[in-house]
């Protein structure tokens, strides 16, 4: 296991490396001169010319590749155009928002489409297997920021229960200490901050999960189908067991094995549809923060933001297989 | 069944295993409902998508619902008092458009990429399969998002962006599906017979391989579609007064809040059913033509 885990660590290296390589061509790639491209439309003569200096911009493309990336090794990814801040302060300072948007997303989705897959496997072909199904369908094919609108319309306008953006009521403060409000304000014991930040974010969270939602249904259901199939669980049935234990006990935990795996898959296309869910709630975690910057062409920011958010994708990837692998002592790694 | 010949032509076969299937069949029927929406939009629409100059006297009124409603727009009418029923049949050529231009690109830069990969193995494999590794190392949507930002925003590099972001889904399909093909006895005897290998290519493993294409095609299709939609809703794809669903909606949403709620919602609706058809379709067409994937 241990080599297993070396191997794929070092496997990533070329693929992060690429990464980079791609980031790094975004600002060569735009039209125009990179230095202005950093300095943004407005800055000066003189600026320009400090930052062709300080980024080496009149070396040869590999030295300068080489300086960026000793800076971004770092930890340093420049500094936005728009805010002058450090990009990569900004990023952090978001990052929490959008884990604890992703994390909550995730719960929704694991636990409402693994026990939907299970409960339309233990029941097939039955009108609620054929409605639960149906629902999963049109699931997948949500367009999340549409979904967000309605939720926000129904929720928010027509029945006023729920706020229709942001991330808790504007007069409420809350001390940080990880940056996920809903911890910080149970730690603090802060018991209106933590009511009035559960209400903010449940309606991005339920539109984030729609999608991993109905994707965990449709394949738990097809796994316990599947495992049902299997000779081990006709034993349990004749040996008298009954359904719901052979169900719960026995089938459920064969069954969990796919369901991991797309997860995993998910998390990395919830990153993305944070993109979109933010943009409609007003969320301020680093997927808007990437829209606005390409919006408003800060290149710095949607450069450090790329790597920052793929730098993500490939690590959750990643763990996902060594999970796999972990919890099915069949899959041989090699 | 006695009396019934039991050989029937694999083509019959294969219409009758479509014909059975009727959520593929019902998809189909969205699907051709979109093509013709697309085609004879300017038969169909009661109004003008794009009346210049805009009437503001009738902005964000109510549809056949209200009796605050006008005449004629049936569906009600947007910001500047266009009909959203109009704009979301024109909608359905631009989506419809996009959707296959963007596919198009990813089939045509996929099939190249994959079918060097595959049929030539070794070092170009190699090379091409890390290449697709990076890129696989992007959220989609994010990747897309990305090249927009160094292409600039519009409708065409909108198509452009997601067409690049999908090649090398269809890169590994196609050359999974080469290293089949390469290995089948056919082409043994091609190569023994002396054929150019451009030949083999191009008239025995392209077109034998093309099978999963049409598949995944269809379901990129659906992707591409609601892509192409998210990115006019962040603003970065289809600019107004385009007729585009996804930027029909950014234009609208705000006034939710007012209670104007049909500008926002049925042209979500549109792209919810056109994502849903051909996924239906889709899904089908991959139990029909593959019966090994049927989940």
């Amino acid at each position: 296991m241990k080599w297993y885990i070396a191997k794929r660590l070092l496997q990533l290296i070329p693929v992060l490396l690429g990464v980079a390589v791609i980031s790094f061509s975004l600002i060569h790639l735009a039209p125009g001169d990179p230095a202005r491209t950093i300095a943004g439309e407005h800055a000066s003569e003189q600026t320009i010319q400090m930052l062709r200096e300080k980024y080496g911009l009149d070396k040869p493309i590999h030295v300068q590749f080489w300086l960026w990336f000793k800076q971004v090794l770092r930890g340093d990814f420049g500094r936005s155009i728009v805010s002058n801040e450090y990009v990569a302060k900004e990023i952090l300072d978001r990052f929490p928002n959008t884990v604890e948007l992703a994390l909550f997303s995730m719960l929704i989705a694991v636990v409402v489409g693994f026990v939907a897959g299970v409960i339309s496997a233990s029941k097939q072909y039955s009108f609620l297997d054929y409605t639960t199904m149906g629902v999963a369908l049109f699931g997948v094919s949500m367009p999340v920021f549409w979904l967000g609108i309605m939720l926000m319309m129904i929720f928010g306008v027509f029945f006023r229960v729920l706020p229709i953006g942001g991330r808790i009521a504007s007069d409420i403060s809350l001390e940080r200490i990880t940056g996920l409000y809903i911890i910080d304000s149970i730690v603090r014991g802060n018991w209106k901050a933590l009511g009035s930040s559960f209400k903010y974010l449940i309606l991005p969270s339920v539109a984030l999960a729609t999608i991993p939602m109905a994707t965990i249904a449709r394949v738990t259901r097809s796994s316990m189908l599947e495992v049902l199939r299997q000779d081990f669980i006709r034993t349990e049935r004749a040996k008298g067991l009954s359904e719901r234990m052979v169900i719960y006990k026995h089938a459920v935990r064969n069954a969990m094995l796919p369901v991991i795996t797309v997860i995993g898959l998910n998390f990395g296309l919830l990153l993305a549809g944070a993109l979109l869910t933010e943009t409609v709630f007003s969320w301020p975690g680093i997927g808007r923060y990437v829209v606005k910057a390409v919006q408003m062409r800060d290149y710095p920011v949607v450069q450090g933001c790329v790597l920052f958010f793929s730098f993500m994708f490939v690590i959750v990837n990643l763990i996902t297989d060594l999970l796999y692998v972990l919890i099915d002592p069949r899959i041989k790694y090699r | 069944m006695p009396g019934k010949p039991l050989a029937i032509s694999s083509r019959n076969y294969l219409f009758r295993r479509f014909t059975d299937n009727r959520s593929a069949l019902f998809g189909l029927c969205i699907l051709v409902m979109l093509v013709l929406c697309a085609v004879f939009a300017d038969f169909i629409a009661p109004n003008d998508p794009n009346p210049t100059p805009p009437d503001l006297a009738i902005k964000l009124k109510p549809g056949f619902w209200s009796e605050e409603g006008v005449e004629g727009m049936p569906l009600g009418t947007d910001a500047l008092g266009r009909c959203v029923l109009s704009r979301i049949i024109y909608g359905t050529r631009v989506s419809l458009s996009a959707g296959l231009v963007a596919v198009g690109i990813a089939m045509i830069l996929g099939i190249c990429f994959g079918t060097l990969a595959g049929f030539f193995g070794g070092a170009v494999d190699s090379v091409i399969m890390r290449f697709v590794d990076i890129m696989f190392a992007f959220p989609a949507l994010l990747l897309a998002i990305v090249i927009v930002a160094v292409i600039g925003q519009g409708l065409d590099k909108a198509m452009v962006a997601i067409g690049i972001v999908y090649t090398p889904q269809m890169a590994r399909i196609i050359r999974s599906s080469v290293l089949y093909i390469k290995e089948m006895e056919y082409i043994e005897v091609q190569q023994a017979i002396g054929s150019s290998r451009l030949r083999v290519i191009f008239r025995h493993v392209i077109p034998n391989s093309i099978a999963p294409v049409i598949v995944y095609g269809t379901l990129m299709l659906a992707t591409a579609i609601l892509d192409c939609a998210a990115l006019g809703f962040l603003g970065l794809g289809a600019q107004p007064p385009t007729p585009e669903w996804g930027a029909m909606l950014a234009k609208s949403y705000s006034y939710i809040v007012s209670g104007a709620w049909w500008a926002a919602t049925f042209p979500g609706l549109a792209i919810l059913f056109s994502v849903l058809g051909l996924n239906l379709l889709g899904d089908g067409l991959r139990d029909i033509l593959d019966p090994r994937l049927k989940q």
